[in-house]
């Protein structure tokens, strides 16, 4: 199983591993790591689910939806790598990626 | 000894309750009961992707197992509560056991409204609420099906959507005379009827379905007198609060057990709701229920912060979501028959909004595939910033520069 870790704002780290084909936010939200709310439950209807991509892990992500890319561009805080974390399904590739959680998801 | 919070109810509400006390690093017990066989999970998937077989029913628990121990929360599962007794402060459970409380939260939401005509108990009629549901629905979703679905409303639009992409034959039979007649605007009516007809749905309007018939199993329905062949029917008339427990203790319930700004009793200090089970102020004063994922999120949290003497107003501007086909439909704020309606883009694109407007500002925002115009209706909702209809109705101001 791909292993993730997954940064905390304050900069805790939490390395877990995640079944291939759920999403990124799944990953966290599954494994009690706080700093992804998730309220939607991976609708991409809430914006609540924002990371930052390791700068070394952005092309490798999947590309962006209109959607995603919309609600992004009104989230706090955007960043060049900035994704929200129910729309990266996790491949076997994706073994080692890095992510950080914003300050806020509100 | 430690201070001990029971939570009647194990959906959405009572996760994000036991998950803002946890992070408000609450150090006493919580109890938390739920008649369902399962621990909290999402609902909203139940009539989208799982009905679809595109999500595996794993994934639609709210949290991992090792949580609730981690929060200090007792899970009873396959459990009921029977009766709260106010003056002793327990709560008696199906198991004969009493659950000693200093602070209780009603989180118990709400159950179908079921229809009552004759024929109703056939076997092949369904409803949709829980994944046992699902779980009697889904084999009989069998491409070739002829499936009729009782009551336009979301789920039963959401359910007409899967079953039309599995290759069944769909009817829909509405009393009134459009789709979500409740909820949304006729524009948005008129709109997800055409997109539904686009992908072969039949409808009935102003059609009120008067039987079910058939030998063992629902074979045809009658309604508007006339009858139709069916294999399996889906109603989706609605939903009733499970507010017995709080009636029968005592509490002020008045469709939803009534909290003010703070989700605790109007009746009880020590005795919390949240949820699809409450009546409360919304976030511009009229009093309302709702059932949305939303309001049993921020509700809980409110609910639990109160909880910890800690209260907060909930003010929150409601919002909501629906998928059915490509089309994610997107809501935010309440509507008011009379609301100046301002629709923005051209439904023929596929992606369009419809603003309310009361007042001069902006009180509700239905949005489909048009996340910018649902994202800043929002803030202009909460925020309560005046603006013209004709600025809204203009596509070539990008909503980034509405204001
Ligand atoms: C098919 C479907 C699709 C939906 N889609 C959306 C959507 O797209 N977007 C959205 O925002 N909302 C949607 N909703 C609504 C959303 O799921 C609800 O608003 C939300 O689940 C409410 O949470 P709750 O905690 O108040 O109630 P629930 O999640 O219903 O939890 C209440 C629980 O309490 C239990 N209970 C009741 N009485 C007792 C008792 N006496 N003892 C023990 N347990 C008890 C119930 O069995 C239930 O398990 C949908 C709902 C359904 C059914
Ligand atoms: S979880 Fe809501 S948008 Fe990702």
């Amino acid at each position: 199983m791909p292993k993730i870790k997954y940064i905390e704002e304050n900069g805790k780290e939490h390395v877990v591993e995640v079944p291939v084909g759920w999403s990124v936010m799944e990953g966290a939200v599954k494994n009690l790591i706080p700093g992804i709310d998730a309220d939607c439950g991976g609708a991409c209807a809430c914006a609540t689910c924002h990371v930052y991509v390791d700068p070394a892990w952005n092309a490798k992500m999947p590309p962006m939806g209109d959607m995603e890319e919309t609600m992004l561009d009104f989230a706090q805080d955007r960043e060049a790598t900035s994704r929200l974390s129910c729309q990266l399904k996790v491949t076997e590739a994706m073994d080692g990626l890095v992510v950080r959680m914003p300050k806020s998801q509100h | 000894m430690s201070e001990q919070i029971v939570i009647i109810g194990a959906g959405q509400a009572a996760v994000q309750a036991v998950t803002t006390l946890k992070a408000e690093g609450f150090a006493g017990s919580i109890i938390m009961v739920g008649d369902e066989a399962y621990p909290p999970y999402q609902r909203p998937p139940l009539s989208k992707a799982y009905l679809l077989g595109k999500l595996e029913r794993e994934r639609l628990f709210l949290k991992a197992d090792s949580f609730y121990p981690e929060a200090h929360c007792q899970m009873l599962l396959g459990v009921s509560a029977r009766a709260i007794d106010r003056k002793a402060m327990t709560v008696l459970l199906s198991d004969g056991s009493r659950k000693p409380y200093d602070k209780l939260l009603i989180a118990t939401g709400t159950r179908v409204r079921q229809i009552q005509v004759p024929g109703a108990e056939l076997p092949g009629v369904h409803y949709l609420r829980s994944i046992a549901d699902v779980d009697r629905l889904s084999p009989e979703i069998v491409a070739g099906k002829k499936l009729a679905v009782v009551g336009g409303g979301y789920i039963g639009l959401e359910v007409a959507a899967v079953a039309q992409k599995r290759g069944l034959e769909v009817t829909v039979f509405e009393a009134l005379d459009r789709l979500m007649a409740r909820a949304v605007s006729p524009q948005l009516s008129a709109f997800y009827e055409q997109a539904h007809r686009a992908e072969g749905v039949q409808f009935c309007f102003k059609t009120g379905v008067e039987a079910f018939e058939g030998h063992g199993k629902v074979e045809r329905l009658r309604a508007g007198g006339k009858l139709y062949p069916a294999d399996l029917v889906l109603v989706g008339i609605g939903a009733i609060p499970n507010v017995e427990l709080a009636k029968e203790a005592g509490l002020t319930c008045q469709d939803g057990i009534v909290v003010d700004r703070f989700c605790t009793s109007v009746s009880d200090p020590a005795i919390f709701a949240a949820g699809d089970c409450t009546r409360h102020h919304g976030h511009n004063g009229e009093e309302i229920r709702l059932e949305c994922v939303q309001n049993a999120i921020d509700q809980a949290k409110h609910a639990a912060l109160a909880m910890l003497g800690k209260p907060t107003p909930y003010r929150e501007v409601p919002w909501f979501w629906s998928d059915q086909y490509d089309l994610k439909l997107q809501i935010a704020g309440l509507s008011r028959p009379g609301d100046q309606l301002v629709v923005r883009g051209d439904p023929a694109t596929r992606k369009f909004a419809v603003f309310h407007l009361r007042e001069g500002k902006v009180a509700c925002v239905e949005a489909v595939n048009a996340a910018p115009e649902y994202i800043v209706g929002r803030k202009l909702i909460a925020d309560g910033t005046p603006i013209a209809a004709a600025r809204l109705a203009d596509t070539a101001i990008p909503m980034k520069n509405i204001v």
